[in-house]
């Protein structure tokens, strides 16, 4: 009993420990909640301007009143 | 987006709860060892860690398998987020480690076949992402990162026997003692209880973990098509 060697303080280890693993945790989660905004508004943006281009791709697709080509005809024999 | 589901809200509260359960039995619980003293405690964590980062990147080997049979590109986005979870998981378990390995074995780092075999399978993933981040092409990237964490996957059961197979000071806790292992010790029924919580706890974080990086991938891929709506 008296040869017995008293426990190390070890504790400065063990909250290291403890205290990277919560913040490697919090950091990962953090990072999915930036990256889940930045999506978000990366969507926002890219529907705004699917908005604005679609009536620009119709207008292109449509011809325009008064400069209808004329109709090609061919002269047979 | 589509809305978060319940069950996903639960889990979610279920994950913080059981890791203030689990840091609870590891701090509060479980005796302090005797020969080690506190630091034994980042054990619980460690091995916590160390069973969810493993078994995820073998899940992400099967569903490797899965894609490359189907070619769904829904596979790819769950393989990316079981591997990067599992990859911020046993970094934790890395450093945790390294953090018992001073006291213990005087030293933060030394090339024993288990840590050696444990950085090689880090190094692994993180080359996955570089990987990735190469090539532009989706499917082309898919396929180049299926077969990669396929022939990755060996490196999780190798690890994982490393302490079994060759002669290593890292201490077999569970299963078999090892006698050149460092540090060793013996567990009482409250260490154990205390392992086996953070067991339970980290499986759940880890599935709740995964589950919302799916939803961020499953956005990413949304986003990247409304792009090439946009540009074309």
């Amino acid at each position: 009993m008296f040869l017995q060697e008293p426990t190390p303080d070890t504790s400065g280890y063990m909250i290291a420990g403890y205290a990277i693993a919560f913040i490697v945790m919090a950091l990962y989660v953090f990072s999915m909640y930036l990256r889940t905004r930045n999506l978000h508004q990366d969507m926002a943006m890219l529907e705004e301007m699917d908005k604005q281009a679609a009536p620009a791709k119709i207008s292109e697709a449509k011809p325009k009143p008064g400069k209808t080509p004329k109709p090609v005809t061919k002269r047979v024999g | 987006m589509q809305p978060k589901p319940v069950l996903l809200k639960i889990i979610d509260g279920l994950a913080v709860i059981l890791l203030g359960v689990a840091t609870y039995f590891a701090l509060v619980k479980a005796p302090t060892e005797q020969v080690m003293g506190q630091v034994q405690r980042v054990f619980y964590f460690h091995i916590g860690t160390a069973w969810t980062a493993l078994l995820g990147f073998l899940f992400a080997a099967v569903l490797s398998l899965v894609f490359l049979f189907t070619r769904d590109l829904k596979w790819d986005r769950f393989q990316v987020a079981a591997i990067e979870v599992s990859l911020v998981f046993f970094f934790i378990t890395i450093v945790l480690g390294s953090i018992w390995a001073r006291p213990a074995w005087n030293t933060w780092w030394t090339w024993d076949p288990r840590l050696t075999t444990a950085a090689i399978t880090e190094l692994i993933y993180i080359a996955y992402f570089m990987l990735r981040q190469g090539i532009d092409d989706p499917d082309r990237r898919a396929r180049f990162g299926a077969v990669y964490a396929l022939i990755g996957g060996i490196s999780a059961p190798i690890t994982f026997s490393a302490i079994r197979l060759f002669r290593t000071i890292h201490p077999v806790v569970i299963a078999g003692g090892n006698p050149e292992a460092q540090g060793g010790f013996s567990m009482t029924p409250s260490m154990l209880n205390a392992m086996f919580v953070a067991l339970i706890a980290f499986t759940v974080i880890f599935i709740d973990l995964y589950w919302n990086r799916i939803r961020l991938g499953n956005l990413e891929d949304k986003v990247e098509q409304l792009k090439l709506k946009v540009m074309l």
